[in-house]
């Protein structure tokens, strides 16, 4: 039962893990940018919930209506400003840029939060759980994992069924000939890391509500969203799912085994799969 | 009729290789003239040039973009420790066995993680050095997440007298980055050397020129893994305790360095050393600002990203022509009616 229980928690996790990877894997579809600070980020926005719901008093899920938006505009200006003079074929730049935003995000939360553990505070809904079958599965994750499949089942639907998706499409496969089609490829970047990093706010605000987060906690949330990405296979927002819910299966395999295990299990499921399929287990498009 | 010459040295690089030459021997003579601090401060200098140069190696020239290299200095720091305590071996004998076992674990690290391309290689590249951070936080006898100390009598047995220990540890920093240095010039000058600057300028066609690329890339790659675990050794001979976070931290491993790299100028020699300066410069000027110093780094790395990516080498180098460690070669027309120099 401890095992099948380690399954079920970890699957759930996967859906956390899904939403890091959801964003990094959008810009990397439309745009070949890999955001080193994409884990900064999502602190940043747990830390924005945590100034709004101190500031305002509010549940940190009414404060997400402020970080989201909040978010969007700082990638939007974020790309129009800095990042889109990066892109090119070039590696270099863009990785260099976003490796310096991650030391400047860190560092600025560190001056104004100090390195203490913070923490979202959602009240009764933390430690309400639902029995399932012997099982007691607990509401915050499972609301986490639901929201990931409507987070991920609604950029697959934007991508492919609406006019912003198929501008996202348009400029991933040849930026240029998208130009002379009318569209104006910075702008279609601004809006994709604009939604990137939305979807980011809502997985920070997610992260600080069920464990508590500091300033250097960017990394490591980083390193899941990209092996998540990674497993799943490039390009494949439901592969990414997958790619999360092994990762957190894994993690919990190992945590069940030996409590130091937990995050080594994680990595080693994902050197394992590099090793057998180096494209992920669903690619859609070569890296 | 016209003839030509094809050199490589100038004028510049004599006096720059003169003057280099005059502040290796002041520099190596540091122990009759430098207070303590200075020599601590000059050995993290030594030491950070060397990562840079290596750094700089991989990236520059190689194309390979990690940001994991802190998994070789925390490995080879790691050796040093369990290899002294539990092997009885000495400090100066474990630091080259060090760098070795670095390259032998760096073969299949390299075959694993070169299946990833550009940026995903990079964070494949610091998935690495998590699970070299998490594997020594599990190793109890090397004291686990909390770390541990090089015991008294393993440092003492290094040389006689605090003094000569002092002295002995800074010419191991300053050797460890002249040799980086001379290895990365020396091979660069090079068939191999020319090779990879091919690689650099441009894959497609060093391909098609018959060059193995992926060949010459695991070569740096794990050359530069077992120069980069040497100075984690030193690294951490120097600090004498060790834990996991320090050991594989990316902020003082990686992220310092490629600023150093990219500030100085990439993909050159004489960029990681001027970057270097600059880096040290800045910091013992505004160490005071604590993490406004480090937002202060983080902004200039950007700007310098941005509006000058060669760095400030690479801004001096097209303006006046430079070479102080000369790698191109020069063709000199002489003509024969300016008379016969050649």
């Amino acid at each position: 039962m401890d095992w099948l229980n380690a399954i079920v928690q970890g699957m759930l996790l996967g859906g956390l893990y899904a939403l890091f990877a959801a964003g990094l894997s959008l810009i990397f579809g439309v745009m070949r940018l890999v955001n080193i600070a994409h884990g900064d980020f999502i602190v940043l926005a747990a830390f924005l919930g945590l100034a709004t719901t101190t500031a305002l008093g509010v549940h940190p899920f009414v404060a997400a209506l402020f970080v989201i938006p909040a978010m969007a505009v700082i990638g939007y200006a974020l790309q129009r400003g800095v990042l889109n003079q990066t892109l090119g074929d070039d590696l270099l730049p863009p990785l260099l840029v976003t490796f310096g935003l991650s030391v400047i995000i860190q560092n600025a939360l560190l001056e104004v939060y100090s390195a203490d553990p913070q923490k979202l505070n959602a009240g009764p809904l933390e430690v309400t759980s639902i029995p399932v079958g012997g099982l007691s599965v607990g509401l915050l994750p499972l609301l986490t994992f639901g929201v990931a499949v409507m987070v991920i089942g609604g950029l697959q639907w934007m991508f492919y069924h609406t006019a912003l998706g198929r501008a996202f499409r348009a400029v991933s496969d040849n930026q240029d000939i998208a130009q002379l089609m009318g569209l104006n490829r910075r702008h279609i970047f601004g809006l994709a890391m604009a939604l990137a990093l939305a979807v980011t706010a809502l997985a920070g605000i997610l992260l600080g509500v069920r464990t508590s987060f500091d300033p250097a906690s960017g990394g490591a949330r980083l390193i899941f969203g990209f092996e998540a990405v990674i497993i799943g296979g490039l390009g494949n927002l439901w592969g990414t799912l997958a790619g999360g819910i092994i990762l957190g299966v894994a993690q919990n395999i190992g945590a069940q085994i030996n409590p130091g295990w937990q995050l080594l299990a994680g990595h080693i499921a994902f050197l394992v799969i590099l090793a057998v399929r180096p494209t992920g287990l669903f690619p859609r498009m070569s890296g | 009729m016209s003839s030509y010459r094809v050199f490589r040295a100038s004028k510049a690089s004599y006096i720059a290789a003169a003057f280099g030459l005059i502040a290796l021997i002041f520099l190596a003579a540091a122990p009759w003239w430098a207070g303590r601090a200075d020599m601590r401060l000059l050995s993290e200098i030594f030491l950070y040039l060397a990562l840079a140069s290596l750094w700089n190696l991989m990236a520059g020239y190689a194309g390979l973009v990690s940001v994991g290299q802190q998994a070789y200095v925390g490995f080879g720091g790691y050796m040093l420790f369990a290899m002294t305590m539990f092997g009885g071996l000495s400090p100066l004998v474990a630091i080259p066995f060090a760098g070795l076992l670095g390259a032998l674990i760096s073969i299949p690290v390299a075959m694993l993680i070169f299946r990833l391309r550009g940026a995903y290689f990079a964070i494949g590249t610091w998935v690495i050095a998590e699970v070299f951070r998490l594997s020594f936080a599990q190793v109890s006898a090397l004291g686990g997440g909390s770390g541990s100390s090089l015991p008294a009598k393993i440092v003492t047995s290094m040389a006689d007298g605090r003094e000569a220990r002092e002295a002995l540890s800074y010419w191991l920093a300053l050797g460890i980055a002249v040799v980086v240095i001379a290895a990365i010039y020396r091979f660069l000058r090079s068939r191999n050397g020319l090779a990879l600057t091919a690689i650099r300028d441009n894959e497609l066609a060093a391909g098609s020129l018959g060059i193995d690329i992926w060949w010459m890339k695991f070569v740096v790659y794990v050359v530069s893994a077992a120069l980069t675990a040497m100075v984690g050794a030193l690294i951490f001979l120097q600090k004498i305790r060790i834990s996991p976070d320090a050991a594989f931290s990316v902020n003082d491993w990686t992220a310092f360095v490629i600023f150093i790299v990219v500030i100085g100028g990439i993909g050159t020699i004489e960029g990681p050393i001027i970057g270097t300066l600059v880096f040290f410069l800045l910091r013992e000027t505004l160490a005071d600002l604590g993490t406004i110093y480090l937002i202060i780094l983080g902004l200039v790395a950007i700007v310098v990203m941005l509006k000058a990516p060669q760095g400030i080498w690479g801004v001096l180098r097209s303006k006046f022509d430079l070479q102080l460690f000369p790698l191109t070669y020069r063709v000199q027309t002489t003509s024969s009616n300016k008379g016969g120099e050649q």
